[in-house]
């Protein structure tokens, strides 16, 4: 029999060598030194009696941190142990850690699963505060430390987090945070200029494509669950059957309305989604200019524009801020304005570390000059039309009810309903801003809760060509 | 933006009757009015009247594309069509070619047309014949030039080229800059 599965040998052999390095390099070097002092063999050692090499200390201290660590755990896992045997009224508390105790986690890497669970009882304690809070722990030090905890693991920025818990309640911070993390449904729309959803539909399942219809709010949208051939690829693609467009770029193409005969400009284009729909619902009719400030991106528009057979557009390159100057008088306008992008974080992760205070003021400063061009390209005068869309694919106010807001007492301009019948009113008031109470008519749309990019949707009609010098009251 | 001089709509329109015959009245006098063909930085676009008036606001540098792009000239004038003329031609078209679904994903990489690929061709297609190229769906996937007359191809063996290749939609995402 071999040596391990024979019985009768009854020598411990002690921990074999992997054990050993476990330990630490103390029990390796040990065979070097024999009471402190360097075994007459080993040469490096000559040198440094009786003194411990740097990486020797390192390893000593690490032994002796993990537990002070394990002290911490063994409390609350004693605290948890005794909830458990005491009566079920009582829930289990949630400790918060002292100061000195988070200091020294800055230090060292904690696993991901506490800091997940310390969130989970963070959140829970702060939902139901009365009954769960700690004697003589503010809430504020519950919320700075969940706002740490959410940094870490989520990977955002102080600010940025800070911002998002101004903006939501706790219990929904998490969803929208949880949502971020994965992507949102693939979804295409229909060119109703060349085929019709149904059949599009066919011939993609004909393909081996998993497809349903995108919902009650649209008759030209699908959602591909999966598929055997790449969506963007297909003859159908190519042919410009259908665009690959997010769902919440419907949005405001369907707010806008664009009539048959209208014209109609896009201030911000690329790549061509928003334009082409607005060219398949005027059905090639009137004009459409499509704009963009970026040389490059219009190539992506000027390439859908023609695969998707759209005739009536002309494309050009200039900053949105010059439009009244080239060309005026439109009969609706579509601004989607560049944002923070904090609504597609799960597009692109990069805005959860990259975005500060300053990003989104330069933004909301950039998208004020360009709603107040896009006001003035539009004719007031104009019988079927005099509307405006903002649009913006960003959740902060500072972006969306700021900027509207700062139209409406600039210019002549009033809301009217979006006619989206889905998605969260805009804020009236937040913190220590009060807008317009006519703000109520914007839409906001989240990823959490209706499983599409963050957008903001605002609908304005323009009441007189006139620019006022003096600005308007708002009436609050 | 100007209006293209004899010469080169004559080059022109000697291409696109290659693929469509004299069909090209039907390009001009449509019945929602009148389309004109427009020379900009070497390109022709296809527009409609009404929006040529409303595009001369936009001043030259910064206009970067109109109604639809049908072609450009090269340096040495001649004419070269794009894909994007292929929802203009396809109706009109006199010669079409039928491609076999197996064929079809060669033909969009580029590839020439081989016998094996062919589905049906036009009666009397003569040799370098312009044709318009379709699936077996009715679904126009380019354009290209007849290798050999429709007699020829019943008899050539399975790997010759019958149709040369030109242009097809499957450009739209291997070249989509070359578009502007």
């Amino acid at each position: 029999m071999g040596r391990k599965l024979d019985p009768t040998i009854k020598v411990k052999r002690g921990p074999g060598r992997k054990a050993r390095k476990q330990k630490g390099a103390e029990t390796e070097l040990s065979k070097f030194l024999v009471d402190g002092k360097p075994f007459p063999y080993c040469d490096f050692y000559h040198y440094l009696p009786c003194q411990l090499l740097p990486i020797e200390r390192a390893a000593r201290k690490q032994k002796k941190q993990p537990k002070e660590k394990d002290d911490l755990k063994e409390d609350e896992e004693e605290e948890e142990e005794d909830t458990v045997q005491a009566n079920i009224d009582e829930t289990e508390k949630f400790i918060l850690p002292a100061a000195a105790d988070r200091a020294k986690e800055g230090l060292l890497p904690m696993d991901l699963q506490t800091i997940h669970q310390r969130i989970k009882d963070n959140v829970d304690v702060l939902s139901h505060f009365s009954e769960k809070r700690e004697e003589g722990k503010e809430r504020s030090e519950y919320l700075s430390l969940l706002r740490s905890d959410l940094c870490t693991y989520y990977s955002y920025n102080e600010f940025l987090i800070s911002k998002l818990m101004d903006l939501f309640p706790v219990s929904e911070l998490i969803d929208f945070l949880e949502a971020n993390e994965i992507h949102r449904p693939v979804t295409i729309r229909t060119n109703t200029l060349k085929t019709r959803r149904r059949d599009l539909a066919q011939a993609l399942i004909n393909r081996g494509v998993n497809l349903d219809p995108l919902g009650k709010w649209s008759k030209v949208g699908l959602v591909i669950y999966d598929s055997s051939v790449p969506v963007g690829a297909t003859p159908e693609y190519l042919s410009g059957q259908y665009m690959l467009q997010g769902a919440s770029s419907f949005l405001p193409v369907m707010a806008l309305s664009p009539q048959e005969g209208e014209l109609v400009l896009d201030m911000s284009s690329a790549p061509g989604g928003k334009t082409t729909y607005m060219a398949q619902l005027m059905r090639n009719t009137g004009m459409i200019v499509a704009n963009d400030a970026n040389a490059d991106r219009l190539k992506s528009v000027v390439g859908n524009i023609h695969r998707l057979g759209v005739t009536n557009a002309v494309i050009c390159n200039y900053d949105g801020r010059q439009f009244p100057k080239v060309m005026g008088g439109f009969d609706r306008v579509l601004l989607d304005a560049p944002c923070s992008g904090t609504g597609v974080i799960s597009k692109d992760p990069g805005v959860k570390t990259g975005k500060d205070e300053a990003d989104i003021l330069r933004s909301a400063h950039l998208q004020k000059e360009l709603i107040l061009s896009a006001i003035d390209s539009v004719n007031a005068d104009s019988p079927t039309g005099g509307y405006l869309v903002y649009c913006t694919c960003s959740i902060m106010v500072e972006e969306n009810e700021w900027v509207v807001d700062y139209a409406l007492k600039k210019r002549n301009v009033k809301l009217v309903s979006t006619g989206l019948d889905f998605g969260k009113e805009g804020f009236i008031r937040f913190k220590e801003r009060r807008f317009h109470p006519s703000l109520k008519l914007s839409r906001r749309f989240y990823p959490h809760s209706h499983n599409m990019d963050g957008f903001f949707v605002a609908k304005l009609k323009k009441l007189s060509n006139a620019i006022p010098t003096t600005p308007r009251e708002t009436g609050l | 933006m100007r209006p293209l001089t004899d010469e080169e709509t004559k080059t022109m329109f000697e291409k696109l009757s290659k693929y469509i015959g004299e069909n090209i009245k039907l390009l001009i006098d449509r019945p929602d009015g009148t389309y004109c063909f427009r020379l900009h930085n070497d390109r022709v676009y296809y527009m409609s009247e009404k929006i040529l008036k409303l595009a001369t606001n936009i001043s030259r540098d910064k206009l970067v594309s109109v109604g639809t792009c049908f072609g450009k000239f090269t340096k040495t004038q001649k004419f070269r069509l794009h894909i994007t003329a292929l929802d203009f031609l396809a109706p009109y078209a006199k010669f079409k070619v039928w491609v076999k679904p197996g064929s079809e994903q060669s033909f969009l990489y580029g590839n020439h047309i081989m016998k094996s690929g062919l589905g049906r061709i036009t009666e009397n297609t003569a040799q370098y014949q312009g044709v318009v190229v379709y699936s077996m769906a009715d679904v126009p996937l380019g354009f290209g030039v007849a290798a050999k007359t429709t007699q020829e191809c019943r008899k050539v063996d399975p790997m010759s080229i019958v149709v040369f290749h030109q242009a097809d939609i499957g450009e739209y995402i291997r070249s989509e800059d070359t578009l502007t």
